[in-house]
Protein backbone atom coordinates (compact mmCIF):
# COMPACT_ATOMS: atom_id res chain seq x y z
CA UNK A 1 0.00 0.00 0.00
CA UNK A 2 1.10 3.39 -0.65
CA UNK A 3 1.64 6.13 1.71
CA UNK A 4 1.53 9.63 1.22
CA UNK A 5 3.70 11.74 3.70
CA UNK A 6 4.46 15.30 2.42
CA UNK A 7 7.65 15.44 4.41
CA UNK A 8 9.12 12.47 1.83
CA UNK A 9 7.68 14.12 -1.34
CA UNK A 10 9.09 17.28 -0.66
CA UNK A 11 13.07 16.35 1.00
CA UNK A 12 13.42 12.52 -0.06
CA UNK A 13 13.82 10.13 2.10
CA UNK A 14 16.92 10.75 3.64
CA UNK A 15 18.09 11.02 7.42
CA UNK A 16 17.03 14.72 7.69
CA UNK A 17 13.30 14.44 6.43
CA UNK A 18 12.87 10.97 8.83
CA UNK A 19 13.96 12.81 11.99
CA UNK A 20 11.92 15.22 11.00
CA UNK A 21 9.12 13.22 10.56
CA UNK A 22 9.81 11.52 13.88
CA UNK A 23 9.85 15.09 15.88
CA UNK A 24 7.29 16.85 14.21
CA UNK A 25 3.91 14.76 16.50
CA UNK A 26 7.06 15.09 19.54
CA UNK A 27 6.73 19.01 19.02
CA UNK A 28 3.02 18.79 18.54
CA UNK A 29 2.35 16.58 21.95
CA UNK A 30 4.69 18.94 24.26
CA UNK A 31 2.78 22.37 22.62
CA UNK A 32 -0.29 19.96 23.10
CA UNK A 33 0.11 18.95 26.66
CA UNK A 34 1.00 22.57 27.76
CA UNK A 35 -2.66 23.13 26.23
CA UNK A 36 -4.29 20.72 27.73
CA UNK A 37 -2.68 21.30 31.32
CA UNK A 38 -4.80 24.73 31.02
CA UNK A 39 -7.44 23.34 29.69
CA UNK A 40 -7.84 20.71 32.71
CA UNK A 41 -6.97 23.89 35.37
CA UNK A 42 -9.40 26.40 33.44
CA UNK A 43 -12.32 23.50 32.69
CA UNK A 44 -12.05 22.42 36.83
CA UNK A 45 -11.93 25.76 37.83
CA UNK A 46 -15.17 27.07 35.82
CA UNK A 47 -17.14 23.96 37.00
CA UNK A 48 -16.21 25.07 40.42
CA UNK A 49 -17.19 28.47 39.44
CA UNK A 50 -13.92 29.50 40.56
CA UNK A 51 -11.69 31.89 38.21
CA UNK A 52 -8.60 29.17 38.05
CA UNK A 53 -4.98 30.96 37.82
CA UNK A 54 -5.03 34.27 36.65
CA UNK A 55 -2.40 35.73 37.51
CA UNK A 56 0.76 34.19 35.45
CA UNK A 57 -0.17 36.28 31.70
CA UNK A 58 -2.87 37.23 30.80
CA UNK A 59 -5.83 34.99 31.91
CA UNK A 60 -3.21 32.69 33.26
CA UNK A 61 -2.32 31.86 29.94
CA UNK A 62 1.15 30.92 30.84
CA UNK A 63 0.36 28.81 33.73
CA UNK A 64 1.52 25.56 32.44
CA UNK A 65 4.87 26.80 31.20
CA UNK A 66 5.22 27.89 34.84
CA UNK A 67 4.66 24.81 35.93
CA UNK A 68 7.23 23.11 33.76
CA UNK A 69 9.58 25.17 34.66
CA UNK A 70 8.91 25.44 38.55
CA UNK A 71 8.99 20.79 37.54
CA UNK A 72 12.48 21.25 35.79
CA UNK A 73 14.00 23.06 38.73
CA UNK A 74 13.18 20.99 41.69
CA UNK A 75 15.67 18.38 43.09
CA UNK A 76 15.70 14.95 41.63
CA UNK A 77 15.08 12.43 44.08
CA UNK A 78 15.81 8.82 44.22
CA UNK A 79 14.70 6.90 46.73
CA UNK A 80 18.05 4.91 49.02
CA UNK A 81 16.01 1.85 49.47
CA UNK A 82 14.95 1.70 45.71
CA UNK A 83 15.96 -0.29 42.40
CA UNK A 84 17.94 2.77 40.73
CA UNK A 85 17.76 1.14 37.16
CA UNK A 86 14.23 0.11 37.14
CA UNK A 87 13.07 3.32 39.08
CA UNK A 88 15.19 5.69 36.89
CA UNK A 89 13.86 3.63 33.26
CA UNK A 90 10.27 3.75 34.43
CA UNK A 91 9.20 7.21 33.59
CA UNK A 92 11.19 7.32 30.18
CA UNK A 93 8.97 3.81 28.99
CA UNK A 94 6.20 5.27 29.96
CA UNK A 95 6.68 8.20 27.62
CA UNK A 96 7.63 6.01 24.93
CA UNK A 97 4.79 3.88 24.72
CA UNK A 98 3.15 7.00 24.96
CA UNK A 99 5.19 8.11 22.34
CA UNK A 100 5.32 5.56 20.27
CA UNK A 101 1.71 5.27 19.49
CA UNK A 102 2.15 8.38 17.17
CA UNK A 103 3.79 6.65 14.77
CA UNK A 104 0.13 6.14 12.48
CA UNK A 105 -1.85 8.31 13.99
CA UNK A 106 -2.76 10.18 10.40
CA UNK A 107 -2.88 13.67 10.84
CA UNK A 108 -3.85 14.08 7.52
CA UNK A 109 -3.96 13.02 4.49
CA UNK A 110 -0.44 14.11 3.57
CA UNK A 111 1.15 13.20 6.81
CA UNK A 112 0.91 9.74 8.82
CA UNK A 113 4.60 9.41 10.53
CA UNK A 114 4.11 5.06 9.88
CA UNK A 115 1.08 4.59 7.40
CA UNK A 116 1.77 0.66 8.35
CA UNK A 117 -0.99 -1.57 7.50
CA UNK A 118 -1.85 -2.99 11.10
CA UNK A 119 -2.08 1.23 12.56
CA UNK A 120 -4.60 -0.13 15.47
CA UNK A 121 -3.03 -3.84 16.07
CA UNK A 122 -0.01 -1.62 16.72
CA UNK A 123 -1.85 0.96 19.18
CA UNK A 124 -2.80 -1.99 20.96
CA UNK A 125 0.15 -3.58 21.52
CA UNK A 126 2.72 -0.41 22.31
CA UNK A 127 -0.44 0.78 24.27
CA UNK A 128 0.53 -1.78 27.22
CA UNK A 129 4.05 -0.95 27.00
CA UNK A 130 2.69 1.93 29.86
CA UNK A 131 1.54 -0.70 32.05
CA UNK A 132 5.34 -2.10 32.03
CA UNK A 133 6.42 1.10 32.69
CA UNK A 134 4.02 1.76 35.64
CA UNK A 135 4.66 -1.68 37.22
CA UNK A 136 8.16 -1.12 37.08
CA UNK A 137 7.59 2.45 38.57
CA UNK A 138 5.64 1.13 40.97
CA UNK A 139 7.33 -1.99 42.19
CA UNK A 140 11.22 -0.11 42.18
CA UNK A 141 9.90 2.69 44.52
CA UNK A 142 10.03 0.22 46.98
CA UNK A 143 7.06 1.88 48.70
CA UNK A 144 3.67 0.63 49.58
CA UNK A 145 1.34 3.50 48.26
CA UNK A 146 3.48 2.86 44.59
CA UNK A 147 3.16 -0.85 44.68
CA UNK A 148 -0.58 -1.08 45.18
CA UNK A 149 -1.20 1.63 42.62
CA UNK A 150 0.91 -0.50 40.11
CA UNK A 151 -0.90 -3.63 40.58
CA UNK A 152 -4.42 -1.52 40.76
CA UNK A 153 -3.46 -0.14 37.38
CA UNK A 154 -2.63 -3.82 35.99
CA UNK A 155 -5.38 -5.15 36.71
CA UNK A 156 -7.65 -2.30 35.62
CA UNK A 157 -5.32 -1.98 32.11
CA UNK A 158 -5.71 -5.82 31.12
CA UNK A 159 -9.67 -5.32 32.17
CA UNK A 160 -10.50 -2.74 29.86
CA UNK A 161 -8.29 -3.45 26.94
CA UNK A 162 -10.65 -6.28 25.86
CA UNK A 163 -13.76 -4.37 25.70
CA UNK A 164 -11.60 -1.67 23.93
CA UNK A 165 -9.77 -4.46 21.62
CA UNK A 166 -13.48 -5.47 20.81
CA UNK A 167 -14.84 -2.37 19.84
CA UNK A 168 -12.06 -1.35 17.80
CA UNK A 169 -12.71 -5.07 16.40
CA UNK A 170 -15.65 -4.57 15.08
CA UNK A 171 -15.09 -0.99 13.51
CA UNK A 172 -12.46 -3.52 12.03
CA UNK A 173 -15.04 -5.45 10.76
CA UNK A 174 -17.01 -2.92 9.15
CA UNK A 175 -13.93 -1.29 7.41
CA UNK A 176 -11.86 -4.27 6.62
CA UNK A 177 -8.98 -3.04 7.08
CA UNK A 178 -6.67 -2.02 10.44
CA UNK A 179 -4.84 0.68 8.49
CA UNK A 180 -5.93 3.82 10.00
CA UNK A 181 -5.41 5.78 6.62
CA UNK A 182 -7.87 3.85 5.20
CA UNK A 183 -10.24 3.77 7.73
CA UNK A 184 -10.30 7.79 7.25
CA UNK A 185 -10.71 7.97 3.82
CA UNK A 186 -13.89 4.97 3.91
CA UNK A 187 -15.62 7.83 6.05
CA UNK A 188 -15.08 10.51 3.80
CA UNK A 189 -18.32 12.64 2.85
CA UNK A 190 -20.86 13.71 5.10
CA UNK A 191 -20.88 13.24 9.16
CA UNK A 192 -23.39 10.60 8.33
CA UNK A 193 -20.56 8.23 6.93
CA UNK A 194 -18.83 8.41 9.94
CA UNK A 195 -18.44 4.92 11.81
CA UNK A 196 -20.17 5.77 14.86
CA UNK A 197 -23.28 6.50 12.66
CA UNK A 198 -22.65 3.12 10.68
CA UNK A 199 -20.46 3.81 8.25
CA UNK A 200 -21.59 4.29 4.19
CA UNK A 201 -23.90 2.63 3.28
CA UNK A 202 -27.70 2.79 2.26
CA UNK A 203 -30.68 2.90 4.39
CA UNK A 204 -30.61 -0.96 5.46
CA UNK A 205 -27.60 0.78 8.05
CA UNK A 206 -30.32 2.18 9.88
CA UNK A 207 -30.30 -1.07 12.40
CA UNK A 208 -26.82 -0.91 13.09
CA UNK A 209 -26.35 2.67 14.33
CA UNK A 210 -27.32 1.91 17.87
CA UNK A 211 -24.64 -0.97 17.97
CA UNK A 212 -22.03 1.48 16.78
CA UNK A 213 -22.66 4.38 19.24
CA UNK A 214 -22.81 1.85 22.24
CA UNK A 215 -19.34 0.62 20.63
CA UNK A 216 -17.90 4.48 20.58
CA UNK A 217 -19.28 4.87 24.10
CA UNK A 218 -17.50 1.64 25.22
CA UNK A 219 -14.40 2.49 23.45
CA UNK A 220 -14.04 6.12 24.87
CA UNK A 221 -15.51 4.51 28.69
CA UNK A 222 -12.36 1.69 28.23
CA UNK A 223 -10.36 4.77 27.05
CA UNK A 224 -10.80 6.93 30.23
CA UNK A 225 -9.79 3.48 32.14
CA UNK A 226 -6.51 3.05 29.85
CA UNK A 227 -5.47 6.06 30.89
CA UNK A 228 -5.78 6.01 34.47
CA UNK A 229 -8.59 9.26 34.32
CA UNK A 230 -11.40 9.55 36.67
CA UNK A 231 -13.50 8.06 37.15
CA UNK A 232 -11.11 5.47 36.65
CA UNK A 233 -8.31 6.72 38.93
CA UNK A 234 -8.10 4.17 41.38
CA UNK A 235 -4.31 3.70 40.54
CA UNK A 236 -3.48 7.42 41.55
CA UNK A 237 -6.53 7.86 44.20
CA UNK A 238 -4.95 10.38 45.97
CA UNK A 239 -7.37 10.17 48.91
CA UNK A 240 -5.93 6.40 49.42
CA UNK A 241 -3.00 6.39 48.34
CA UNK A 242 -1.39 9.35 47.93
CA UNK A 243 -0.51 9.51 44.13
CA UNK A 244 -0.38 5.99 43.14
CA UNK A 245 2.52 4.62 41.51
CA UNK A 246 4.18 8.43 41.20
CA UNK A 247 4.51 8.87 45.19
CA UNK A 248 8.23 8.92 44.76
CA UNK A 249 8.94 10.28 41.75
CA UNK A 250 9.87 14.24 41.76
CA UNK A 251 10.97 16.69 39.18
CA UNK A 252 11.50 16.14 36.08
CA UNK A 253 11.10 12.26 36.07
CA UNK A 254 7.64 13.06 37.58
CA UNK A 255 7.02 15.47 34.71
CA UNK A 256 7.78 12.49 32.30
CA UNK A 257 4.62 10.60 33.98
CA UNK A 258 2.53 13.59 33.82
CA UNK A 259 3.65 14.20 30.01
CA UNK A 260 2.61 10.37 29.22
CA UNK A 261 -0.52 10.59 30.33
CA UNK A 262 -1.40 13.99 28.60
CA UNK A 263 0.08 12.06 25.73
CA UNK A 264 -2.32 8.75 26.49
CA UNK A 265 -5.24 10.68 26.96
CA UNK A 266 -4.80 11.91 23.12
CA UNK A 267 -3.53 8.74 21.71
CA UNK A 268 -7.00 7.63 22.90
CA UNK A 269 -8.79 10.32 21.66
CA UNK A 270 -7.11 10.63 18.51
CA UNK A 271 -7.73 6.72 17.92
CA UNK A 272 -11.49 7.41 18.88
CA UNK A 273 -11.55 10.46 16.41
CA UNK A 274 -10.14 7.74 13.20
CA UNK A 275 -12.45 4.82 13.98
CA UNK A 276 -15.31 6.51 15.16
CA UNK A 277 -15.56 10.35 14.21
CA UNK A 278 -13.94 10.48 10.87
CA UNK A 279 -10.95 11.30 11.61
CA UNK A 280 -9.70 13.95 9.24
CA UNK A 281 -12.64 14.49 7.25
CA UNK A 282 -14.55 17.59 7.56
CA UNK A 283 -17.88 16.77 8.38
CA UNK A 284 -19.52 18.65 5.55
CA UNK A 285 -18.47 16.66 2.74
CA UNK A 286 -16.26 18.90 0.29
CA UNK A 287 -16.38 21.94 2.89
CA UNK A 288 -13.16 22.72 4.10
CA UNK A 289 -11.79 19.25 2.99
CA UNK A 290 -7.99 19.15 1.85
CA UNK A 291 -4.78 18.12 3.64
CA UNK A 292 -4.46 21.42 5.74
CA UNK A 293 -8.21 21.69 6.60
CA UNK A 294 -7.85 17.56 7.56
CA UNK A 295 -5.04 18.44 10.61
CA UNK A 296 -7.57 21.27 11.57
CA UNK A 297 -10.80 18.76 11.97
CA UNK A 298 -8.24 15.36 12.98
CA UNK A 299 -7.04 18.36 15.87
CA UNK A 300 -9.97 19.54 16.74
CA UNK A 301 -12.17 16.55 16.85
CA UNK A 302 -9.14 14.95 18.91
CA UNK A 303 -9.01 18.10 21.00
CA UNK A 304 -12.65 17.69 21.99
CA UNK A 305 -12.83 14.34 23.05
CA UNK A 306 -9.67 15.44 25.34
CA UNK A 307 -11.85 18.03 26.42
CA UNK A 308 -15.14 15.85 27.20
CA UNK A 309 -12.79 13.49 29.13
CA UNK A 310 -11.43 16.55 31.29
CA UNK A 311 -15.29 17.32 31.55
CA UNK A 312 -16.30 13.86 33.48
CA UNK A 313 -13.21 14.28 35.61
CA UNK A 314 -14.98 17.06 36.89
CA UNK A 315 -18.22 15.25 36.73
CA UNK A 316 -17.50 11.83 38.54
CA UNK A 317 -16.49 10.73 41.06
CA UNK A 318 -14.02 8.10 41.36
CA UNK A 319 -14.83 4.00 41.09
CA UNK A 320 -14.30 1.53 43.78
CA UNK A 321 -12.17 -1.80 42.44
CA UNK A 322 -14.98 -4.07 42.12
CA UNK A 323 -17.05 -1.42 40.74
CA UNK A 324 -14.59 -1.14 38.00
CA UNK A 325 -14.24 -4.94 38.05
CA UNK A 326 -17.84 -4.95 37.30
CA UNK A 327 -18.11 -2.46 34.20
CA UNK A 328 -14.85 -3.81 33.07
CA UNK A 329 -15.99 -7.31 33.01
CA UNK A 330 -19.84 -8.17 33.30
CA UNK A 331 -20.90 -4.65 31.57
CA UNK A 332 -18.73 -3.59 28.65
CA UNK A 333 -17.44 -6.70 27.60
CA UNK A 334 -21.07 -8.82 26.97
CA UNK A 335 -22.32 -5.61 25.57
CA UNK A 336 -19.14 -5.01 23.24
CA UNK A 337 -19.48 -8.58 22.14
CA UNK A 338 -23.44 -8.31 21.31
CA UNK A 339 -22.37 -4.74 19.24
CA UNK A 340 -19.70 -7.05 17.47
CA UNK A 341 -22.28 -10.08 16.60
CA UNK A 342 -24.13 -7.27 15.18
CA UNK A 343 -22.08 -5.53 13.42
CA UNK A 344 -20.89 -9.21 11.70
CA UNK A 345 -24.67 -10.09 10.87
CA UNK A 346 -25.04 -6.45 9.06
CA UNK A 347 -21.25 -6.81 7.19
CA UNK A 348 -22.47 -10.39 6.34
CA UNK A 349 -25.58 -9.27 5.08
CA UNK A 350 -24.19 -6.39 3.03
CA UNK B 1 -31.64 -9.68 34.05
CA UNK B 2 -33.81 -6.53 34.02
CA UNK B 3 -32.61 -5.41 37.21
CA UNK B 4 -29.03 -5.64 35.04
CA UNK B 5 -30.31 -3.79 32.41
CA UNK B 6 -31.48 -1.33 34.66
CA UNK B 7 -28.17 -0.58 36.56
CA UNK B 8 -26.73 0.13 33.43
CA UNK B 9 -29.46 2.62 32.37
CA UNK B 10 -29.33 4.32 35.73
CA UNK B 11 -25.54 4.42 35.26
CA UNK B 12 -25.68 6.14 31.78
CA UNK B 13 -28.45 8.12 32.57
CA UNK B 14 -26.96 9.77 35.85
CA UNK B 15 -23.75 10.23 34.23
CA UNK B 16 -25.64 12.51 31.65
CA UNK B 17 -27.40 14.41 34.17
CA UNK B 18 -24.31 15.23 36.12
CA UNK B 19 -22.81 16.06 32.84
CA UNK B 20 -25.45 17.82 31.91
CA UNK B 21 -24.89 19.67 35.66
CA UNK B 22 -21.31 20.50 35.43
CA UNK B 23 -21.61 21.74 31.83
CA UNK B 24 -24.34 24.29 32.76
CA UNK B 25 -22.19 25.26 35.56
CA UNK B 26 -18.78 26.14 33.04
CA UNK B 27 -20.81 29.09 32.18
CA UNK B 28 -22.54 30.82 35.46
CA UNK B 29 -20.51 33.54 37.18
CA UNK B 30 -17.87 32.77 38.96
CA UNK B 31 -18.46 33.16 42.91
CA UNK B 32 -14.42 33.91 43.10
CA UNK B 33 -13.24 37.46 42.83
CA UNK B 34 -9.62 38.44 42.00
CA UNK B 35 -8.90 39.34 45.55
CA UNK B 36 -6.65 42.60 45.61
CA UNK B 37 -7.61 43.61 42.86
CA UNK B 38 -11.33 43.87 43.46
CA UNK B 39 -13.14 43.89 46.89
CA UNK B 40 -15.99 42.66 48.35
CA UNK B 41 -18.48 45.11 49.37
CA UNK B 42 -18.35 44.84 53.24
CA UNK B 43 -21.16 44.26 54.99
CA UNK B 44 -22.59 47.71 57.09
CA UNK B 45 -22.14 46.92 60.38
CA UNK B 46 -18.60 44.92 59.65
CA UNK B 47 -16.18 43.99 62.54
CA UNK B 48 -12.57 45.18 61.38
CA UNK B 49 -9.87 46.63 63.01
CA UNK B 50 -10.37 48.71 66.06
CA UNK B 51 -9.93 52.09 66.66
CA UNK B 52 -9.89 54.30 69.64
CA UNK B 53 -10.49 58.18 69.09
CA UNK B 54 -8.39 59.41 71.93
CA UNK B 55 -10.02 62.75 72.48
CA UNK B 56 -13.30 60.84 73.28
CA UNK B 57 -12.11 58.56 75.12
CA UNK B 58 -12.48 59.57 78.79
CA UNK B 59 -10.51 56.25 80.48
CA UNK B 60 -13.71 54.65 81.92
CA UNK B 61 -12.00 51.15 81.62
CA UNK B 62 -15.49 49.77 80.17
CA UNK B 63 -13.95 48.17 77.32
CA UNK B 64 -10.94 46.20 79.03
CA UNK B 65 -13.23 45.08 81.35
CA UNK B 66 -15.96 43.93 78.61
CA UNK B 67 -13.01 42.33 76.53
CA UNK B 68 -14.22 38.55 76.83
CA UNK B 69 -10.17 37.60 75.49
CA UNK B 70 -8.21 40.89 77.67
CA UNK B 71 -6.64 41.90 74.83
CA UNK B 72 -7.97 45.51 75.88
CA UNK B 73 -4.80 46.70 78.43
CA UNK B 74 -5.67 50.31 79.83
CA UNK B 75 -3.56 52.58 82.35
CA UNK B 76 -4.88 56.31 83.33
CA UNK B 77 -3.34 58.89 85.69
CA UNK B 78 -6.12 61.39 87.58
CA UNK B 79 -5.72 64.68 86.02
CA UNK B 80 -3.75 67.05 88.48
CA UNK B 81 -5.46 70.20 88.56
CA UNK B 82 -2.14 72.56 88.73
CA UNK B 83 -1.53 70.67 85.67
CA UNK B 84 -0.95 73.97 83.04
CA UNK B 85 -2.13 71.11 80.09
CA UNK B 86 -5.54 70.81 80.00
CA UNK B 87 -8.59 68.94 77.82
CA UNK B 88 -11.97 69.51 77.32
CA UNK B 89 -13.75 66.00 76.54
CA UNK B 90 -15.98 65.96 73.09
CA UNK B 91 -19.24 67.18 75.12
CA UNK B 92 -17.97 69.88 76.70
CA UNK B 93 -16.81 68.88 80.70
CA UNK B 94 -13.04 68.79 81.56
CA UNK B 95 -11.24 65.73 81.21
CA UNK B 96 -10.58 64.01 84.42
CA UNK B 97 -7.83 60.56 83.66
CA UNK B 98 -5.22 60.87 81.76
CA UNK B 99 -5.10 57.85 79.43
CA UNK B 100 -1.17 56.91 80.12
CA UNK B 101 -1.41 53.65 78.42
CA UNK B 102 -4.27 52.27 76.02
CA UNK B 103 -2.85 48.51 74.18
CA UNK B 104 -4.97 46.82 71.86
CA UNK B 105 -3.72 43.34 70.99
CA UNK B 106 -5.10 41.89 68.11
CA UNK B 107 -2.97 38.97 67.93
CA UNK B 108 -5.99 38.05 70.47
CA UNK B 109 -9.07 40.03 69.40
CA UNK B 110 -11.46 38.19 68.52
CA UNK B 111 -13.87 40.93 67.00
CA UNK B 112 -16.63 40.54 68.86
CA UNK B 113 -17.18 44.36 69.06
CA UNK B 114 -18.38 44.44 73.27
CA UNK B 115 -15.93 47.44 73.61
CA UNK B 116 -17.43 49.55 71.25
CA UNK B 117 -21.25 48.45 72.49
CA UNK B 118 -20.26 49.18 76.09
CA UNK B 119 -18.07 52.27 75.52
CA UNK B 120 -20.00 55.49 76.65
CA UNK B 121 -18.68 57.83 74.60
CA UNK B 122 -18.02 56.02 70.93
CA UNK B 123 -14.28 56.05 71.46
CA UNK B 124 -13.56 53.02 70.08
CA UNK B 125 -15.25 51.99 66.97
CA UNK B 126 -14.53 49.52 63.84
CA UNK B 127 -13.29 50.48 61.05
CA UNK B 128 -13.06 49.32 57.54
CA UNK B 129 -9.52 47.84 57.47
CA UNK B 130 -9.04 44.31 57.30
CA UNK B 131 -5.23 43.73 55.77
CA UNK B 132 -3.04 44.29 58.75
CA UNK B 133 -1.05 40.99 58.87
CA UNK B 134 2.70 41.19 59.95
CA UNK B 135 5.28 39.49 60.43
CA UNK B 136 6.07 39.39 63.80
CA UNK B 137 3.28 38.74 66.26
CA UNK B 138 4.22 42.10 68.87
CA UNK B 139 3.67 44.20 65.72
CA UNK B 140 0.29 43.37 66.43
CA UNK B 141 0.24 45.27 69.31
CA UNK B 142 -1.49 48.63 68.94
CA UNK B 143 -0.39 51.30 71.26
CA UNK B 144 -3.67 54.07 71.04
CA UNK B 145 -2.27 56.79 73.47
CA UNK B 146 -1.23 60.07 72.48
CA UNK B 147 0.85 60.90 75.59
CA UNK B 148 5.01 60.60 74.87
CA UNK B 149 6.41 58.62 77.98
CA UNK B 150 8.42 62.24 78.96
CA UNK B 151 4.70 63.40 79.15
CA UNK B 152 2.97 60.94 81.02
CA UNK B 153 5.97 61.02 83.66
CA UNK B 154 5.24 64.96 83.79
CA UNK B 155 1.68 64.06 84.71
CA UNK B 156 2.52 61.55 87.83
CA UNK B 157 4.64 63.76 89.44
CA UNK B 158 2.59 66.70 89.11
CA UNK B 159 -0.08 64.44 90.42
CA UNK B 160 2.15 62.84 92.76
CA UNK B 161 3.03 66.56 94.28
CA UNK B 162 -0.42 67.78 94.43
CA UNK B 163 -1.47 64.46 96.48
CA UNK B 164 1.62 65.04 98.82
CA UNK B 165 -0.01 68.74 99.12
CA UNK B 166 -3.33 67.79 100.15
CA UNK B 167 -1.63 65.58 102.26
CA UNK B 168 -0.31 67.96 104.24
CA UNK B 169 -2.95 70.57 103.91
CA UNK B 170 -6.10 68.00 104.19
CA UNK B 171 -5.33 64.94 106.05
CA UNK B 172 -8.56 63.37 106.18
CA UNK B 173 -9.27 62.93 102.46
CA UNK B 174 -6.40 60.36 103.14
CA UNK B 175 -8.68 57.01 103.15
CA UNK B 176 -10.66 58.07 100.14
CA UNK B 177 -12.39 54.78 98.87
CA UNK B 178 -11.34 55.65 95.21
CA UNK B 179 -7.65 55.26 96.52
CA UNK B 180 -8.72 51.50 98.35
CA UNK B 181 -6.44 48.72 97.32
CA UNK B 182 -8.27 46.66 95.52
CA UNK B 183 -8.53 42.89 97.06
CA UNK B 184 -9.32 39.64 95.36
CA UNK B 185 -11.14 37.88 97.42
CA UNK B 186 -14.24 39.49 99.51
CA UNK B 187 -13.46 40.03 103.11
CA UNK B 188 -15.39 38.06 105.56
Amino acid sequence: MENVNFLYDLLGKNIISVVLVISLPLMFVLVYALIAILAELKVSAWIQERLGPMRTGPWGILQPIAEVVKLIQKEDITPDKSSKLLYNLAPFIIFTGAYAAFAVIPFSEYFVPAGINLGLFYIFAVGSISAIGIVMGGWASNNKYSLMGAMRSVAQLISYEVPAAMAVLSIVVLASTMNMQEINKIQSGWFWNWFIFGGPGTIAKLWVIPFTMGLGLIYFISSLAETNRVPFDIPEGESELVAGFHTEYSGMKFAMFFFAEYANMFVVAAVLTTIFLGGWNSPFNDFMQGPIWGVFWFVSKAFSVVLVQIWIRWTLPRFRVDQLMYIGWKVLLPLSFICFMAISLYVMLK
Amino acid sequence: MIQYLKNIWAGLSSTFIGMRITWKHLFVKKVTIQYPDERFQLPEKARNRLYLEMSKCNGCNSCAIACPVNCITVETIRVSPDDPHQEVHFNGKDRKLWVSRYDIDFAKCCYCGLCTAVCPSEAIQHTTEYEYSVYKREDLLYKFQTLTPEQVKEKERLLAEFRAIEKVCHPETDAKPAEKKVVDKPTE
